[in-house]
């Protein structure tokens, strides 16, 4: 089936100070912005997709001028597919303190007439969630038909399902989990270390300085996608292949994994921005909605809605967000009396499976979004 | 004989609930019977497969599906939260039979059990042929069977005394799926083809 072809973006304002969990405030700011499909005139048809620690408002087709640049979640979603452009409106955005046109480290703080750089204040996964919440409003929808995210978007999905219950018909939360174990937030540290630690840094000011911390970025992506896949996966793309036939007894690339994991860390630091990469991961770290609630999960969802639908979905391979953490969102609802379901995805993608095109993966989530009644 | 769906068990089972019950189905398939029990019954739904295509079948069926392993237990299931668990002819595909059993009481109030009798005098004559049976409850051959317990109507109810559960009621179905209006438990064990048991726990 065709996708959506091609697509626009477009940059809205919001003039009204976002307060932030962390206690600072963001005077005003923009969101970049996509829409797919046609909001129907009930409003009821509406779809935000949130995403994760590198993504953006780009979630499918192609810019005119720029065929190659295709949206991150392009398989899922246009005429016919599971995120069905001819039923939903679907909305993408980037996040405020992202570096895809939304206002972020990068941006200029009115009131030094510089960039933010590390004075851009720490953001929350509730913060997101407000402001999407402000964005719905602009386009005037009461309550969204569904709100979808993996990652670090699935606990967009999730935070939306408890902040704002009844503005959420279905939250379809993928490889997602109630908040990060050690190992994660370790993972994450260390990721945040090789940027901070990089003399490029200049302490987040580096916008300034002319340059931009590559090296540790570039450092930070890498480990961040060895994470993402599944050691089987790397065992079979990568094994022990060499790019020459014998060893060179030398620290230049020789495996194939080392080739590859370069080129994604350089591709990456070419375009990403290190301020924001550092605030994506805390807002990763603090993420523990059951805070409030002394730990308890299952009185944490007992704050979503009794009429939401919950689909809930794990990759047997993604040792990253585990099966076992999804199963905790699912305990915590199934013990709420909470209408849910709940998959576990047998792909061999790790961590990424869930952007992967699969025909029970995308099959369950058609499914489930093909029950939504408008 | 009329019956929901071809599956006779359906109608006894929805005669057990009422309006507005908590409903736990252990090997829901693609969730026909939580399906006719919500259309009939007013109930909640919830149901439990391992089978990607049943996962999937279930969930175009508008069903709430948990993918899961009944080997495992029901361990993402809180105590008592749900009116009645059933097990509809699952029960001899489980290997763990009196852990599921325990689990389904501990999580339902009401356990609901159905599963095909192996003494059922045709299954008997088969086996006394020399042919192992393959009939409406047994659809299968000895080589492609799921089913890894053989046991009777007396054998289940031995079971229940030595768990300590109390039985409710019984239902004991034909081939035709017609309920057998036999008193003595050898005569139902020995013409009913499928058992349909209502079972609770001492608290």
């Amino acid at each position: 089936m065709p996708g959506i072809g091609v697509v626009e973006s477009q940059r809205i304002h919001f003039s009204e100070p976002l307060h932030l969990r962390s206690g600072g405030i963001l005077p005003a700011y923009d969101l970049a912005v996509e829409t797919y499909g046609t909001l129907n005139a009930a409003r009821s048809n509406a779809i935000l997709v949130c995403h994760a620690l590198s993504g953006h408002h780009h979630l499918a087709g192609h810019y005119a001028d720029a065929p190659d640049n295709v949206g991150w979640w392009d398989n899922i979603i246009g005429p016919g597919r599971p995120l069905d452009t001819d039923k939903f409106f679907i909305v993408g955005l980037n996040n405020p303190g992202g570096c895809h046109g939304s206002t972020g480290p990068s941006s200029i703080n009115p009131a030094t007439g510089k960039p933010w750089g590390a004075d851009f204040p720490i953001i929350a996964v509730s913060d997101w969630v407000n402001a999407q919440a402000r964005l719905a409003d602009k386009f005037g929808i009461d309550s969204w038909a569904a709100v979808m995210g993996g990652s670090l978007g699935g606990m967009q999905a999730l935070r939306w399902s408890i902040s704002y219950p009844e503005r959420v018909r279905n939250a379809l939360i993928i490889a997602s989990a109630p908040k990060l174990t050690a190992q994660n937030i370790a993972f994450n540290d260390v990721a945040r270390q090789a940027i901070l630690t990089d003399p490029d840094f200049h302490g987040g000011h580096y916008y300034e300085h002319g340059t931009r911390p590559v090296r540790g970025l570039r450092l930070a992506r890498m480990l961040g996608h060895i994470t993402y896949l599944s050691d089987d996966q790397m065992g079979e793309k990568f094994g022990r292949e060499l790019r020459n036939s014998s060893f060179a007894f030398d620290y230049d690339v020789e495996f194939e994994v080392e080739s590859y994991l370069r080129y994604q860390g350089d591709k990456f630091a070419g375009y990403f921005d290190a301020n924001t990469y550092l605030l994506m991961t805390k807002a990763l770290d603090y993420f523990d909605p059951a805070r409030l609630d002394d730990g308890d999960l299952v009185r944490t969802m007992a704050r979503t809605h009794p009429d939401t639908n919950f689909f809930v979905a794990s990759f047997t391979t993604d040792w990253r967000f585990s099966p076992a953490r999804s199963r905790e969102i699912v305990a915590a609802l199934l013990a709420n009396g909470r209408k849910v379901s709940y998959a576990e995805i047998d792909l061999n993608f790790g961590h990424d499976s869930f952007l992967m095109e699969d025909p029970q993966y995308h099959g369950l989530v058609a499914a489930f979004l093909g029950n939504i009644a408008l | 004989m009329t019956n929901t769906l071809g599956r006779p068990d359906f109608d006894v089972i929805a005669g057990w609930v009422e309006p507005g019950h908590r409903v736990l189905d252990l090997g829901c398939g693609d969730g026909a019977l939580l399906k006719h029990l919500i259309e009939t019954r007013n109930v909640q739904g919830w149901g439990v497969d391992i089978e990607d295509a049943n996962v999937l079948a279930a969930l175009r069926n508008g069903i709430n599906v948990i993918q899961s392993n009944l080997e495992n237990g029901l361990k993402d299931f809180a105590d008592d939260a749900f009116d009645h668990v059933v097990l509809s002819r699952t029960l001899q595909t489980v290997r763990h039979t009196e852990g599921i059993l325990r689990e389904m009481l501990r999580v339902g109030r009401e356990a609901v059990v159905s599963f095909p009798n192996f003494a059922y005098w045709q299954n008997l004559r088969s086996v006394l042929d020399g042919r192992m049976p393959v009939s409406e409850d047994l659809p299968y051959q000895w080589y492609d069977s799921p089913n890894v317990r053989f046991f009777t109507l007396l054998d289940f109810e031995a079971l229940c005394e030595k768990m300590g559960l109390t039985i409710v009621e019984r239902r004991v179905l034909d081939e035709a799926g017609e309920i057998i209006q036999a008193e003595s438990p050898r005569d139902l064990n020995f013409l009913g083809s499928l058992a349909v048991y209502r079972l609770t726990r001492p608290r």
